[in-house]
């Protein structure tokens, strides 16, 4: 004993536990598939009253469990998302559960549900991470333009008002469709009286396709998507800032694949619940081979045995083989597992608009030539090498 | 108004922190608001403040828990009886403990 400091009081981040090697550091649970909104652009969101869906969801007894096991294991955050997590009846008791376990809440929500009693449940129990609320919008016309629901906007205002009446941390997050893309500027500046926001917005803009594969809802989604010129437009409008980014990003992150197909971090130290109890590796990944039934197993067999089997699955598609198992834009490209089981119900198929969308930055950033293949590139690190040291890109 | 701490007096967990031990950190999450300044503020306690801490059962004077420890530790009771006041003042300012017993 002597004398010292008893209680740290500085802010201790999950990250402070990774280097311990956790099992699981942070958990994702959709609460329900089911969402309020009809968001035309939404990867996951069955109709709110989809009784089929309803109860085939988890119930309140195992969603607590899955709980209380994530926390014997480690875990420190718990996300809930959905669907919109908030249409839940449990809701309130979940969320009571889980902080009374001594998880951190991060909370994913369109902010349409946020009744007086919830903002006060947020304000005397706070969730002790920053609500995450997409909005669609700036206006009643944009906005219901995307979530094709009347009264959505004047719900999410009403939503967004409590929380900050309340002082709930929070922040915002935009999705740029056609409706909306043009109040970027308006949605900026309006963000910057959110006293917790700290930075812009984040934007979702390369859509992924629906993540049950609904071929229907896939067509609505490619049309809203942005295509790789819009979306470079809007990456490089600070364009200094960008460049620097991805000077930083390309020096670090990006590399020829080879056959591995799993390069992030899907399945370690996390993953990701669907609202029936399957465990994935990632909130995306829902390929029938790859997700862990916790309703007749645990999550640790899942993170100690079942995901590691599938994180060293290689790739056998030829196309793949030959073009993403080679090109070195891997990390700049979004193509992953996830992306493929979306859009052609494989692991390891190409996917065309995010090779292209990789290719667009890339010939921006100098490190390919018009009409270059990056699979085709020999002398790829000197590339990367040359454009972290440029200057100016002209 | 700052709260005169006694050796007789007792003390306990408040029901508004949990305390969690992850792979030998151990932690103390904030449940109600009021405990952290900030929103995603969690605390740490150090080796002495976690042994000072398990034994505030809601029984024990901070005496008992003084004498206890002279036991194990090679330090004067005094050193011991000064460590645990000082914590017991941190912990209780931060509404982590709850005084068990009324003072009289």
């Amino acid at each position: 004993m002597g004398k010292q400091f008893y209680v740290q009081t500085k802010n201790i981040r999950e990250s402070r536990f990774i280097h311990k090697k956790l099992l699981i550091s942070r958990l994702d649970i959709e609460l329900a598939e089911r969402c309020n909104n009809n968001c035309i652009h939404c990867y996951i969101n069955l109709p709110a009253d989809d009784l089929l869906a309803k109860e085939k969801e988890l119930s309140t007894a195992e969603i607590k469990n899955i709980l209380k096991e994530a926390v014997s294991l480690g875990c420190l955050v718990v996300r809930f998302t959905g669907g919109e997590p908030l249409l839940r009846k449990d809701f309130e008791e979940v969320y009571i559960f889980a902080r009374r376990c001594g998880l951190k809440v991060m909370l994913f929500t369109n902010a349409t549900l946020i009744t007086p009693h919830l903002a006060e449940l947020f304000c005397h129990i706070p969730p002790l991470e920053k609500i995450e609320v997409t909005l669609y919008g700036m206006k009643k016309d944009s906005y219901e333009a995307a979530t094709r629901v009347s009264g959505s906007f004047e719900a999410a205002q009403r939503g967004i008002n409590l929380l900050l009446e309340k002082k709930i941390p929070f922040v915002v997050k935009g999705a740029l469709l056609p409706s909306n893309k043009e109040e970027i500027d308006e949605f900026e500046a309006w963000a910057k009286i959110i006293p917790w926001m700290g930075k812009p917005p984040a934007y979702a803009m390369f859509f992924d396709l629906r993540c049950r594969r609904d071929v229907r809802k896939n067509e609505l989604i490619k049309k809203v998507r942005l295509s790789a010129d819009e979306g470079l437009k809007i990456l490089t409008r600070n364009k200094s800032r960008y460049i620097k980014e991805m000077k930083i990003f390309c020096a670090k992150f990006i590399r020829p694949p080879k056959d591995k197909i799993f390069s992030c971090g899907a399945g370690c130290g996390g993953g990701c619940v669907d609202a029936y109890g399957k465990f994935q590796l990632c909130m995306m990944l829902r390929h029938p081979d790859t997700v862990y039934n916790l309703r007749c197993g645990s999550l640790k067999d899942a993170l100690e045995n079942f995901f590691p089997k599938i994180r060293k699955i290689k790739a056998t598609n030829r196309e793949y083989l030959s073009r993403c198992a080679n090109c070195f834009l891997k990390g700049l490209c979004e193509q992953c597992p996830a992306k493929s089981w979306e859009e052609h119900g494989t692991l390891d198929t190409p996917v065309e608009y995010f090779c292209e969308i990789a290719h667009t930055q890339a010939r921006f950033l100098g490190l390919i030539e018009k009409d270059e293949k990056a699979w085709e590139v020999n002398n790829w690190k000197k590339r990367i090498s040359d454009f972290v040291k440029r200057d100016v890109i002209n | 108004m700052e709260l005169k701490i006694n050796l007789d007096d007792i003390y306990a967990p408040s029901e508004d922190v949990v305390a969690r031990d992850i792979q030998g950190e151990f932690i103390l999450v904030p449940v109600t608001s009021g405990i952290g300044d900030l929103e995603d503020e969690i605390f740490s306690l150090n080796e002495t403040g976690r042994v000072i801490w398990e034994k505030m059962d809601g029984k024990k004077t901070l005496r008992a828990i003084a004498k206890e420890l002279a036991y194990v530790y090679a330090a004067s009771q005094k050193e011991i009886e000064e460590d645990i006041l000082g914590i017991t003042k941190e912990l209780f300012n931060r509404k982590m403990i709850v005084e068990a017993k009324p003072k009289k």
